[in-house]
């Protein structure tokens, strides 16, 4: 039996596949079996593996258009891809995709640590004021108004308390 | 470069720090990166030597690093950079190329600071035994020291920024390097390597790559980094470590009372083995010494079986290091090859064991 992937060698593996929930069964030679099982590794990498995790965690499964970080010209792709950023920029550019897969690995998105020595103590309400202001903008984007006036409030008596 | 570490041996391999029976070291490790420029993946070589630059001008503010070498990795030949591997000082990604890397390491090896890694920077304690407390307290002295110079890149809400989003937070992971023989015989191990993955704790093999674990080593870390301050996810591990070294002394007190003449016997062979082989590899010696290492904790060997000339724990410590590869060629100052490895490690086996 010959190979069918190089239909030049011997077939010596056999194996079964499910290809859109379809058994296919496969008669390939180790070559041919050799290349495909590493094409499996690469994609079972980490990296990929979180990426992957963008999209079935990310944004209501809508399909995002072409997200860039401006600071370092990482494409949103690329990190599907790779699982790595470019920058530190990429984490407000790509905040919205990233906050699920945060929440996924971490089961948090707020640091409790430490804050670095040199920059000046944030206080514990700017942080809060940036949150409300990520869950205004998905109100809006929603149109769920009611629940939108009521985030801006918050913020603004949040504001107001400075 | 690095004649020393055959000589010297790092004080994290002494075998002195507190309860370094079971938990051999312990190590906590920060990524930081620099805000003004592009992590290591997007910057360019001229931005990475600028990270050079700004560490190299910043660390010595810091009283610990006044005194550490500043190294670049393009100055450390193929076979120094395999050594800083085997001992545990870089990672594997870090000697896979040269370029734009940097490395500042303390004379006695406990602090380390690998320069654009994955991060800009990696910053290691690496301590003796079961000392997490004191090796965090080390560390988060450094860190504050540094940050006070260098533009750390952090938001307050997602914390410090890293390139990969799984160590975003506290951005620090902290391990323990466990020697568990016993589980490992009584088949305990399994469960308990499920159960710590299902709380979210990673562990892998000390030596070998992957999940091997050669010579019976697991080191056991935090996956998660985000949501918890540092000391409670140094707390958190611990626990888990203490609970594990339960564990670990529970088997030993099984083998004990229920197979006392095999583990005896089991010890004593694998003295003879190391004593009078002729040619040995590293799996197999690693798999010896860590049951003479359980012998030694339980009593059925003493010091003096071992050597006259170093403690016991000290010169078991040591042997697991320098009988790796690349310390094998740097005791003889040449390359060999694998047989002329097993044949050396084999005659230092038996001037050692004497």
């Amino acid at each position: 039996m010959l190979c069918d992937i190089c239909h030049d060698n011997h077939a010596t593996v056999h194996l079964t596949e499910i290809v859109n929930e379809r058994i296919v069964e496969m008669h390939i030679c180790q070559e041919c079996a050799q290349a495909k099982t590493q094409n499996l590794n690469e994609q079972l990498q980490l990296s990929g593996f979180l990426g992957g995790l963008t999209e079935a965690f990310g944004s209501s499964g809508k399909k995002p258009p072409k997200l860039k970080c401006k600071s370092c010209g990482l494409l949103f792709e690329e990190f599907k891809k790779e699982g790595r950023l470019g920058c530190g920029a990429c984490y407000s550019a790509f905040r919205e995709q990233l906050l699920p897969l945060l929440k996924k690995v971490h089961g948090s998105t707020r640091h409790a640590g430490k804050a670095p020595q040199g920059i000046a103590k944030v206080s514990a309400d700017r942080i809060e004021i940036e949150e409300l202001r990520l869950r205004l903008n998905r109100a809006i984007k929603l149109e769920e108004y009611e629940e939108a006036a009521r985030l801006r409030d918050q913020m603004k008596k949040l504001e107001d308390n400075k | 470069m690095f004649e020393d570490f055959l000589k010297n041996q790092g004080s994290w391999l002494s075998g002195k720090g507190p309860e370094s029976e079971i938990v051999f070291s312990s190590r906590i490790r920060l990524a930081r990166n620099l805000s003004n420029l592009p992590f290591p993946l997007k910057a360019t070589l001229k931005q990475k030597e600028e990270v050079l630059k700004q560490v190299k001008e910043a660390y010595a503010c810091d009283k610990k690093l006044s005194k550490a070498q500043f190294i670049k990795l393009e100055d450390v030949d193929e076979l120094d950079r395999q050594l800083l591997l085997e001992r545990h000082l870089v990672s594997q990604e870090y000697v896979s190329s040269v370029k734009g890397k940097g490395l500042i390491l303390s004379s006695d090896e406990e602090i380390s600071i690998m320069i654009n890694e994955e991060d800009h920077l990696r910053l290691q304690v690496l301590a003796s035994g079961f000392d997490l407390k004191r090796s965090w307290s080390i560390l988060n002295s450094i860190d504050d020291n540094l940050s006070r110079k260098l533009p750390f890149s952090f938001l307050p809400d997602l914390g410090f920024l890293t390139t990969c989003p799984t160590n975003v937070g506290t951005a620090l992971r902290a391990s323990c390097m466990m020697h568990l023989p016993a589980l490992i015989l009584t088949k305990r191990i399994n469960k308990i390597l499920e159960l710590l993955t299902r709380i979210s704790f990673t562990t892998r093999g000390l030596f070998g790559e992957g999940t091997q674990a050669l010579g019976d080593f697991f080191q056991i870390s935090n996956q998660v980094g985000l949501g918890l301050s540092e000391d409670e996810l140094i707390e958190n591990l611990i626990g888990v470590v203490n609970q594990v070294k339960g564990q670990e002394i529970d088997a030993r007190e099984t083998l004990l009372k229920k197979h006392k003449l095999s583990l005896e016997d089991n010890v004593w062979r694998a003295l003879g083995t190391l004593k009078n082989a002729r040619l040995i590899n590293s799996k197999e010696a690693l798999s010896h010494l860590s049951i003479l290492s359980l012998g030694l904790d339980l009593g059925i060997i003493k010091d003096n079986d071992l050597s006259l000339s170093a403690p016991g724990r000290e010169l078991l410590n040591r042997l697991f290091i320098i009988l790796q590869p690349a310390h094998l060629q740097k005791i003889e100052d040449k390359p060999l090859s694998e047989r002329q490895r097993d044949s050396i490690r084999a005659t230092i086996l038996r001037e050692r064991l004497s």
